[in-house]
């Protein structure tokens, strides 16, 4: 067993998958968690900070645009160059990352126009990572999105310097692994489901690995990001 | 080529969620001086050039079919 | 200050839809002329959606207790004891007027006032449903209302963060011209912390809090507004817009308000806005309030008391709390970025008065507004006329013809509006937030789980529109029966249920005999099945000039799955070589079915007849089978039939990821082919056992005395129905590949979403 993990999970006004995500990582997986109020500036404690999902100040303006500017985020880079840090940011979470300029890119709508919410097939591209040893390299993980803007997109530099430097993390596919445009259900560049930062403390995904945790609930793959991340610290 | 320039906003006295909610974002980062902010859409249309009337009759005509949803929202539009 | 003080002439009390005869109770109640302010409270409050003035003596006949009911109707919602230290509170509500002028702010607002009636009972929502009718789904109108009120419900629930779980979408000519948007909200609540819509201890604050008061729905005001300040056009009654942002920090600052124990009452701003919030929670405890209209929040400028009392902004409540804690509620609301203003009090004298700088601009006794039982109170007493139609509505089948080519019969009832896959509507919704939600949508009802307890709640909205139509009291009943049968078919045993009453003008004396016979429908079905009602709401006038809706009673219902195994079932298939069971009967009842009306453009009774001793021995044995792990799928037999139900077992497991399984299906019987197939017989389910456990099915289901048939094995991937017997009168072999019956189901409604 060893010493527990301790995450913090950061709740925005109109965050909604705050308990989901305390529930997957202290109730299912038995680490320490506890909620960050998004007035927080005490985040030192914490081994990994969650920004959850949901719609931080409804959405309004852009995805993520409002809740970059809270006090929790004044410390964050602080907080990303220390070592043995993380953060995950997941669907909103990822987008709030995005906007705070800690993962490159942006998210555009969907693009059917509509919110999609159903299980999708995601691949995991580089299993060498904080977020991923605990995967085969290419397995197949089946994860739930719930999104309407998750279309993820970025200029073909940053595109390019992603694939060469392996901060892939997921991408969506079917459900033999192979990347299609229908698989695609976004409309992402590259079927980008997830990306790191260089430093690969930081990774953002929308799909919702919280959602995945028990078979009652459709899959229990959504356990394995988590699960890779408490080995790697453990280890560290 | 004739442009048309159509500004979508909420009428007034309609609730508009968006821009209070971004009134109030600003207000905390310190702008202390914002008053009100409305939030509406800015499209842009590309026309044939022809009668001046009757492409704002159409162009009119369009911002009342499709463009603003005439149960909460006004149009206004300038042709370049 | 305006003057309020205008004669009261008959065009205006036509524009505030008050009778001559409710206006001289007025007369009696006051003892004097009413102001239009006074007027305009008493339009809203004695209007029918505040007053239940037509439908409250027929209401009455639903059973409204039994050992689960802990909150019956007339609160903010229902609740039922779980046995636990939790309650499960639960309501279903209209919005159809503004969903057919505004789909999706009509829609969204709808869902916002339905959660807000949940959570000021101190009830964390976990799941939304909702009930919608369209009319021909061929035309555009139908096309833009769909779409509008599909995204206004997701763009709502998404953003609060409740899982949208189930649902039902119809499409009949009836609704062309008046769509049905019936939303429902399931919350959990700490028994011991259960909220009610009370203005307790005089001299206490009454705090609102929420969005600010803007001219938003303002009925019978276009008047009044022109004759008070001649600005007519700017004053129009404005479209009420949605703000769930709003109320996500609404629901955690009440529930936070509440878990902290610092009020004593709480209320939505629903229908009549502050004046019904107000004057409902003095009467319920016996007090009065004082209001002072300049203390109100308003978002425009110039707003008089009678818009500020008659205004319907959205995201707006009401709370008493004791004296000296007003504080301490500011705070809280604070941290969620809200406003707490204290802009009355409670009083002992059991008034409704409203002041308006300094002067009393109203004055009424609080039980004239809101007790049906007051001497004055314009309840209805009206008898009903069996309608005119009724008379020729039933098919003689022997005039029915038996198509030829029954695979295309089968194709064309799969894709059609009614019984096509709706995927692309629920798929809009997040049906999974909360990570609760054990049956997802596309099965007969969801299971929702309760964490760190033995329970599950099953739960699903129905309600057979047609069937009302055709025959209002056995259309009454299925609407219960079938709601019922579906939460069993999940292993969930039925509870209690509300209900939404969707009719057309009361007044007209045909419609209120549907509406009678109907409620006596389901009042019956209720009492025999031992499920109350807890809660509910009438929607009337759903009428144009052309026609009125059918008549369509909407049953929300909800059950309980206990046990520390946590067993329930899902309707799909789910392994090959599956036995394949049919509980229930075989009969030639065709009548009211979607085979009728798509195969034979017949909307024709009979409506199938319902045996409620059988229907609730049918939903014993399934939910029995299911506890004791012996039904692995059970799917309940409803539109389109037996064949219906049998290509839904097949395809819809791979709605969710799962393989799609084929069947092969042997029937024998004697009875007219297109009966057995598509024929819509009650109280009859399709369930899957192993081979191993087929006698335990056969004991469990002949204790119940229903009769189980061995009708074939899951596998493969073709639909194989062969039916043959003595007579070979209509023997006949369906074989169809579920791939391509998967593509037409999915094709039907889904391209239009």
């Amino acid at each position: 067993m060893g010493k527990k993990i301790k995450f913090g999970v950061v709740v925005f006004p109109g965050s909604n998958c705050d308990a989901d995500c305390l529930w997957a990582v202290r109730d299912i997986l038995n680490q320490d968690a506890e909620f960050i109020w998004h007035e927080s500036k005490n985040i030192k404690k914490y081994d990994c900070l969650i920004f959850p999902g949901g719609f931080s100040y409804g959405d309004y303006l852009r995805s993520g645009a409002i809740a970059r500017f809270s006090k929790v985020m004044e410390s964050i880079n602080e907080f990303a160059n220390k070592k043995n840090k993380f953060i995950i940011g997941i669907c909103n979470g990822f987008q709030i990352l995005l906007e705070a300029g800690l993962l490159p890119g942006t998210m555009l709508h969907n693009k059917n126009l509509k919110f999609i919410c159903e299980y999708v097939n995601v691949i995991v591209e580089n299993n060498e990572t904080p977020f991923t040893n605990k995967c085969e390299k290419g397995q197949v993980l089946k994860i739930p999105v719930a999104h309407g803007e998750g279309n993820y997109f970025c200029d073909e530099r940053t595109l390019n310097t992603l694939i060469a430097t392996e901060k892939i993390a997921f991408r969506y596919c079917d459900i033999n692994g192979n990347i299609t445009d229908e698989a695609n259900i976004n409309g992402s560049v590259y079927n980008i489901a997830g990306i790191m930062n260089t430093k690969e403390n930081i990774l953002g995904m929308m799909p919702h690995p919280e959602r995945a945790m028990i078979k009652d609930l459709g899959s229990e793959d959504g356990k394995l990001i988590w699960e890779s991340l408490i080995n790697y610290i453990k280890k560290s | 080529m004739a442009k048309a320039k159509v500004y979508v906003t909420f009428k007034d006295g309609v609730l508009e969620p968006q821009g209070k909610t971004v009134n109030a974002a600003l207000l905390k980062m310190g702008y202390k001086n914002i008053k009100d902010v409305r939030i509406g859409k800015f499209i842009e249309i590309e026309i044939e050039n022809g009668d001046k009337k009757k492409i704002k009759k159409e162009i009119d005509e369009i911002c009342d079919r499709l463009l603003a949803n005439p149960n909460i929202e006004k149009y206004d539009f300038e042709i370049e | 200050m305006q003057n309020y003080n205008v004669e009261i002439t008959d065009e205006i009390l036509k524009e505030h839809n008050l009778k001559k005869e409710e206006y001289e109770n007025i007369l009696k109640i006051l003892g004097r002329k009413p102001n239009i302010v006074e007027l305009g409270v008493f339009s809203a409050m004695w209007s029918e959606h505040c007053s239940y003035k037509h439908s409250k003596p027929v209401l009455k006949k639903f059973p409204t207790k039994g050992k689960y009911v802990l909150q019956g109707p007339g609160e903010n919602a229902g609740i039922i004891d779980t046995g636990f230290d939790i309650g499960v509170a639960f309501k279903i509500e209209s919005h159809n007027h503004p969903s057919s002028v505004e789909p999706f702010q009509g829609a969204a607002t709808g869902v916002g006032g339905i959660l807000r009636d949940i959570f000021t009972m101190g009830a964390r929502p976990v799941a939304i449903l909702d009930s919608l009718r369209f009319g021909n789904l061929n035309t555009f109108k139908t096309q833009h209302l769909l779409k509008g009120v599909v995204s206004g419900i997701a763009f709502y629930g998404n953003c609060v963060g409740v899982p949208t779980v189930a649902g039902e979408t119809f499409f009949e000519d009836a609704y062309q011209d008046n769509c049905l948007v019936n939303a429902m909200t399931i919350g959990i609540v700490n028994k011991k912390k259960i909220k009610k819509g009370i203005a307790k201890g005089p001299g206490n604050p009454v705090m609102y809090i929420g969005a600010l008061t803007g001219r938003d729905g303002i009925h019978g005001a276009s008047f009044a507004s022109a004759e008070l300040t001649e600005e007519n056009q700017k004053r129009r009654s404005s479209v009420q817009v949605a703000d769930p942002f709003m109320e996500k920090l609404l629901l955690e600052a009440t529930l936070e308000l509440i878990d902290k124990n610092l009020i004593i009452g709480i209320q939505d701003m629903g229908a009549a806005g502050l004046t019904s919030s107000s004057s409902e929670m003095a009467y319920r405890a016996g007090t009065g309030v004082e209001i002072d209209i300049d203390k109100v929040p308003k978002r425009e400028l110039n707003m008089n008391a009678y818009e500020v009392l008659l205004s319907e902004s959205q995201e707006r409540m009401l709370l008493v709390c004791k004296k000296g804690n007003e504080k301490k509620v500011e705070k809280i609301l604070k941290k969620w970025g809200l406003h707490a203003v204290k802009i009355g009090r409670v009083i002992k004298e059991q008034q409704f008065r409203i002041y308006e700088k300094g002067k009393i601009v109203a004055d009424i006794p609080v039980r004239a507004l809101t007790d049906s039982n007051y001497k004055y109170f314009p309840l209805k007493k009206q008898k009903g006329v069996k309608p005119a139609y009724l008379k020729d509505i039933n098919i003689k089948i022997d005039d029915i013809k038996i198509p030829e080519d029954l695979e295309s019969v089968l194709k064309k009832l799969i894709s059609s509006p009614n019984i096509a896959c709706k995927s692309n509507i629920w798929r809009q919704y997040d049906h999974m937030v909360q990570t609760n939600t054990f049956t997802l949508p596309g099965s007969d009802s969801a299971v929702i789980n309760i964490k760190d307890k033995d329970l599950m709640i099953a739960t699903s909205v129905d309600g057979n529109g047609r069937y009302v139509y055709l025959d209002p009291f056995l259309g009454g009943m299925a609407a219960v029966v079938e709601a019922a049968r579906n939460v069993s078919m999940s292993g969930a045993q039925p509870v209690a249920f509300t209900n939404c009453l969707n009719f057309g003008n009361p007044e007209d004396p045909e419609i209120f005999y549907q509406f009678k016979k109907a409620v006596e429908g389901m009042a019956y079905a209720a009492k025999k099945l031992n499920t109350p009602v807890i809660s509910g709401n009438v929607s009337f006038y759903n009428e144009s000039p052309e026609n009125a809706i059918y008549p369509t009673p909407v049953v929300g219902m909800v059950g309980y799955i206990k046990g520390k195994n946590k067993r329930y079932a899902k309707q799909y298939f789910k392994n090959e070589g599956d036995i394949i069971v049919l509980l229930g009967e075989i009969k030639e009842e065709i009548g009211a079915s979607e085979y009728l009306k798509e195969i034979h453009n017949l909307i024709k009774g009979p409506v199938p007849a319902i045996d409620l001793k059988r229907e609730i021995n049918l939903q014993k044995t399934c939910v029995e089978g299911i506890k004791k792990e012996i039904i692995i799928s059970a799917h309940d037999i409803s539109k389109g039939g037996l064949a219906i139900a049998l290509v839904e077992c097949c395809i819809s497991g791979s709605l969710h990821g799962n393989k799609a399984i084929g069947a092969y299906i042997e029937l024998q019987s004697d009875i007219r082919v297109d009966a057995l197939l598509f024929g819509e017989t009650q109280s009859r389910a399709i369930v899957t056992v192993k081979r191993e456990n087929l006698l335990k099915l056969k004991r469990i289901a002949s204790k119940n005395k229903i009769i189980a048939t061995e009708i074939g094995k899951t596998g493969g991937n073709r639909l194989i129905i062969n039916i043959d017997w003595a007579s070979k009168k209509y023997s006949k072999k369906l074989n169809i590949d579920i791939d391509e019956i998967k593509k037409l189901w999915m094709s039907g409604v889904n391209e239009y979403v």
